[in-house]
């Protein structure tokens, strides 16, 4: 049957499910909060949600050890973490000399694929989702970090980029027994 | 130091929190690994942004339950339209309703949950019944009875997906789902002439 062909293709079609969700609970979300920093700050908590999990599965299913050095990080994150879950590997660049911050540069963002900001949300990044899935994610392997969208195609840059800094250690945060 | 003496509780409250819900997550996944290591996964995020978004609509204030699943359902509707537009592009139009329906458990379950409705009933007047033995977002909680009533909010999406695909192909319905065993749900879809 001609119409059975069209849905082999899973893979990117689950992709499509996730973009197309993740739209209706952005709309959602303006719809029910007054400001786009409201927005930003649900969706990054939710992202942190999402992280604290996600870093489970992650490690379950890839064999990635313990990082030495936060260059080594950007590095998982990107080649490995981004390319599991979203199927793309951002660009790790701009290092800053202390080696203590880098930028994501996202060619193609998956969260956003067939979106377009109406007029008036100047105040809304799109994707903060994934800045709480990097923070969650980083803090159950005892790393806090900040970070934040500061381009994103979507406001008109020419590209989109997170920028993450490494805050500190979390030293004590391993439960009594682990490890 | 005082920072620290704070972080230590609530992180291992949460992952005590975490193991409960996902006992049967890693395991799930080692089965699947050989399958899938290497290829993207957006299926992992999609659950997980389900969850979330179940959560969050749950916990908003000054919002009852049935308010909360409207708003889920409605999500799914949204989704579910665009979905069934993008899927349907290339097909063939449908002949009868009947072949509308097992487009909604065959490919679309698939495409969605990863794998079919197990077992679909009508009665011929535009009544559809929609087995999952083992309903995806369910399968992950314990098949313990003592949750069946909590479960009920894990289900408003899914009906709206289905509600949403059907509009999509030109068809209004009434989607509702029942669980009475887990991780078994049944979906009652009505057609609206």
């Amino acid at each position: 049957m001609s119409k059975q062909a069209s849905f082999r293709d899973n893979k990117k079609v689950s992709g499509e499910l996730f973009t197309l969700t993740y739209g209706a609970l952005v709309s959602q979300l303006v719809k029910d909060y007054e400001s786009d920093e409201d927005v930003n700050r649900q969706l990054e908590r939710m992202g942190y949600n999402i992280g604290v999990r996600l870093i489970e599965d992650f490690l379950a299913r890839s064999n990635t050890g313990r990082c030495n050095d936060f260059r080594e990080t950007a590095d998982v994150i990107s080649k490995q973490g981004f390319k599991t879950f979203l199927g793309i590997t951002p660009q790790v660049t701009n290092w800053n000399a202390a080696g203590d911050e880098f930028s994501l540069i996202f060619e193609s963002n998956p969260l956003a694929e067939f979106v377009e900001l109406p007029e008036g949300h100047s105040n809304l990044w799109y994707s903060s989702l994934l800045v709480g899935v990097i923070k969650g994610a980083l803090e159950m392997v005892q790393m806090e970090v900040d970070a934040a969208f500061v381009q994103d195609v979507l406001r008109g840059d020419t590209q989109t980029e997170m920028r993450v800094r490494f805050i500190k250690k979390l030293e004590d945060a391993v439960p009594v027994g682990e490890e | 130091m005082h920072q620290h003496s704070i972080v230590a509780p609530i992180v291992r409250f949460r992952f005590v929190n975490f193991l409960f819900i996902f006992s049967n997550f890693t395991r799930s996944i080692n089965k699947n690994k050989n399958k899938s290591s290497t290829m993207a996964d957006a299926e992992t995020m999609f659950d997980l942004l389900q969850m979330e978004i179940v959560k969050f609509t749950h916990s908003s204030k000054n919002i009852g339950k049935n308010e909360a699943n409207t708003k889920l359902e409605q999500m799914g509707y949204r989704v579910g339209q665009s979905l069934v537009e993008k899927l349907t592009k290339d097909a063939a139009r449908f002949n009868n309703e009947l072949d509308m329906m097992k487009f909604i458990c065959k490919d679309f379950w698939i495409m969605v949950y990863g794998k079919q409705i197990d077992n679909l009933r009508t009665n011929h007047q535009g009544v559809y019944v929609l087995n999952d033995n083992s309903f995806k977002l369910l399968n992950r909680i314990t098949t313990n009875r003592q949750f069946v009533s909590e479960c009920q909010k894990y289900v408003a999406f899914p009906c709206g997906l289905v509600r949403g695909a059907l509009a999509g192909v030109g068809v209004s319905s009434f989607v509702s789902a029942d669980i009475k065993e887990m991780p078994l749900v049944k979906f009652q879809v009505e057609i609206q002439r």
